[in-house]
């Protein structure tokens, strides 16, 4: 017990007095965290667009005053002609243009129906296929408050809910994904890191020599880790629930619990790349390569699992990320128990286990 | 009377691949002896003390390192030897007295021991003024002596150098050599690896090895006098050729 005190004692030293590690372990979490929650956005705000109202009528002008009060749309330019359009758009400022056709108002008042076109740079599709239906969703609100009487035969008004994210905020989506790249960055990353390092030294070989046996060595250099990272999950959380309003409502012990076993899988993980790993290095590669693109792409954290090619899905099987998401998403947003993530919990205990039965056998293998 | 074996073994073979790094070794070393390993770069020096250490395992031979079976009591071995590798072995980023306190933790000493040996060290290689500085702001020399002190700390029984002196000026080497010689008068079996000749000297028996071989093992004065040579260099360009 003495020995492994002593040993997790220098870990803390080697953390706390290197500025590098330091700042990977406590400065890259928060702003990537805030980096992704202001970059990754499936909401608009303040795009920017031009009208070209041939009507100026009583109607269009009430439709363009709601558009500009949604908080969506900032107006650029007033065209007076459909030439413009290209030239705006190629300016790269304008996202979309609105045109309502002549006599707007009084067509609609009389016939029930009235023209308007939506034009939108698509070069980056996701910003114009949301403007489009914003303004749609906005368009059709006026309409049916102006003329609620006017019910076209056979239409159908859905009703949609979005259940446990009413308001769509994508913050929802990526702090539980946030929070798994994270882990296993800081975790895996850095006690292969710090594994490798003092393979590179020459201090290994001084420890192996010593009466320390590689199991101590191991949980040695785990200890540290684990409980920088629960601190880190901590931290991810109450930035997730006070930045960015992310609600806990499931129960936060499990949370916490369940973290601290994905935290285990991905520190055994790390131990595992140290012992195929020459030098810091190529550690370094492994794990940024070989786990945190993977994590971010394949892991659902973005991309929907579902619209992946087939083989990627089964590929996406093999990442452990992608069973800590589902499990911090339901906890968090669903509010749901043990019950209904149980098949997850227990992969990602059978992953934690073949990582240390594999990792321990390999830490011996290197003592020969 | 005959000394105490401490380290023998018997036609010890380590093979990597077609590779064969030790060939048939045959050695014996007796306790508080300086026994010299003599080699060139590459001779096999290095993968014989790895295995004496643990760090390594034995293709076949029978080994007995302390009294202890090499492939059976290994973690009875580790208690009772120290180990300095050629490459720096402290870490610069802990100061003197946390490298010390690590140690001796690692080593199960108690705290009130630890104390009074690590005053002791401490004075002896000047060292107290500077005890709170990190390592890696000390002098090679300085620190090659720390590191020594550091692997006898615990007194093991057997002390293993694997090329102590690389890359240290001439009168530091003299100076970590009184170390050595201090270590044995207390009783520490040196076993030291070497490619310096005048090293050679200052030990009580070589062994001189070439090509993975030991070609020839005797006391110094001997070796020259078997090889009419006048100094230790010469004994070895004349093996090695």
């Amino acid at each position: 017990m003495k020995q492994l005190k002593s040993f997790i004692k220098k870990e803390f030293f080697h953390i706390f007095r290197d500025p590098r590690t330091m700042l990977i372990l406590f400065g890259i979490p928060v702003v990537q965290l805030l980096v992704f929650g202001t970059v990754i956005k499936s909401e608009i705000k303040d795009v920017h667009i031009a009208i070209y109202d041939q009507s100026k009528d009583e109607t269009t002008k009430e439709i363009t005053n709601k558009l500009l009060s949604s908080g969506y749309f900032i107006l650029d330019e007033n065209l007076n002609n459909l030439d413009g359009i290209d030239a705006i758009f190629r300016k790269g400022k304008v996202r979309e243009v609105i045109v309502f056709e002549n006599n707007f108002g009084q067509t609609l008042g009389k016939e029930g129906t009235a023209k308007m076109q939506l034009i939108a740079d698509a070069s980056d599709p996701n910003i114009a296929k949301l403007a489009i239906s914003y303004t749609t969703a906005i368009v059709n609100d006026y309409i049916r408050k102006l003329y609620p009487e006017m019910q076209l035969p056979m239409q159908i008004t859905p009703e949609v809910r979005m259940y446990f994210n009413e308001e769509m905020k994508s913050a929802y989506m990526f702090v539980p994904g946030v929070m798994a790249l994270i882990l296993m960055l800081i975790s895996a990353m850095m006690t292969s890191i710090s594994i490798t390092r003092e393979k590179e030294l020459g201090t290994m070989e001084i420890l192996l020599v010593s009466p320390l046996r590689p199991v101590q060595i191991i949980v040695g250099k785990v200890l540290p880790y684990l409980l920088l990272s629960i601190a880190n999950a901590f931290i991810i959380v109450l930035i997730g629930h006070f930045v960015f309003s992310v609600p806990v409502n499931g129960s936060f012990i499990l949370l916490m619990l369940e973290t601290i076993l994905f935290i285990l899988m991905a520190l055994c993980l790390g131990i595992l790349i140290s012992t195929a790993a020459k030098n810091q290095m190529t550690a370094m590669f492994i794990s940024m390569i070989g786990l945190m693109l993977p994590t971010i792409l394949l892991s659902g954290f973005i991309f929907p699992i579902e619209n992946m090619p087939v083989v990627l899905q089964y590929f996406s099987h093999i990442m452990p990320a992608r069973y800590f998401i589902t499990i911090v998403r339901t906890i968090m947003l669903k509010g749901t128990g043990i019950f209904f993530i149980w098949k997850e919990t227990a992969v990602l205990i059978a992953m934690t286990l073949f990582f240390i039965a594999v990792s321990v056998r390999k830490f011996k293998i290197r003592l020969e | 009377m005959e000394k105490e074996t401490i380290i023998s073994a018997r036609n010890l073979t380590k093979k990597f691949g077609h590779f064969t790094a030790n060939d048939n070794l045959t050695f014996e070393v007796k306790k508080g002896e300086i026994f010299g390993f003599l080699g060139a770069n590459g001779a096999g020096k290095t993968t014989a003390i790895r295995i004496l250490c643990g760090l390594s395992s034995p293709t076949s031979g029978e080994v007995e390192v302390a009294g202890f079976d090499i492939y059976r009591e290994t973690e009875k071995i580790k208690k009772n030897i120290g180990y300095m590798s050629q490459k720096f072995s402290l870490y610069e980023d802990l100061t003197i007295l946390e490298n010390i306190k690590l140690y001796a933790g690692i080593y199960g000493i108690g705290r009130k021991q630890r104390k009074t040996k690590e005053s002791e060290l401490l004075q002896k290689l000047e060292l107290e003024n500077v005890k709170n500085k990190l390592i890696g702001d000390l002098p090679l020399g300085w620190k090659q002596k720390l590191a020594f002190s550091v692997a006898i700390f615990h007194d093991p029984k057997i002390v293993f150098l694997d090329e102590p002196t690389g890359g240290v000026d001439p009168v530091t080497r003299r100076k970590f050599w009184d170390l050595i010689y201090e270590a044995a008068n207390n009783g520490i079996t040196v076993f030291v690896t070497t490619h310096y000749m005048d090293e050679a000297e200052y030990c009580d028996r070589v062994s001189i090895m070439n090509a993975g071989k030991i070609e020839a093992l005797d006391t110094p004065a001997k070796l020259k006098e078997k090889y009419t040579a006048t100094n230790m260099d010469e004994v070895f360009l004349k093996i090695a050729r």
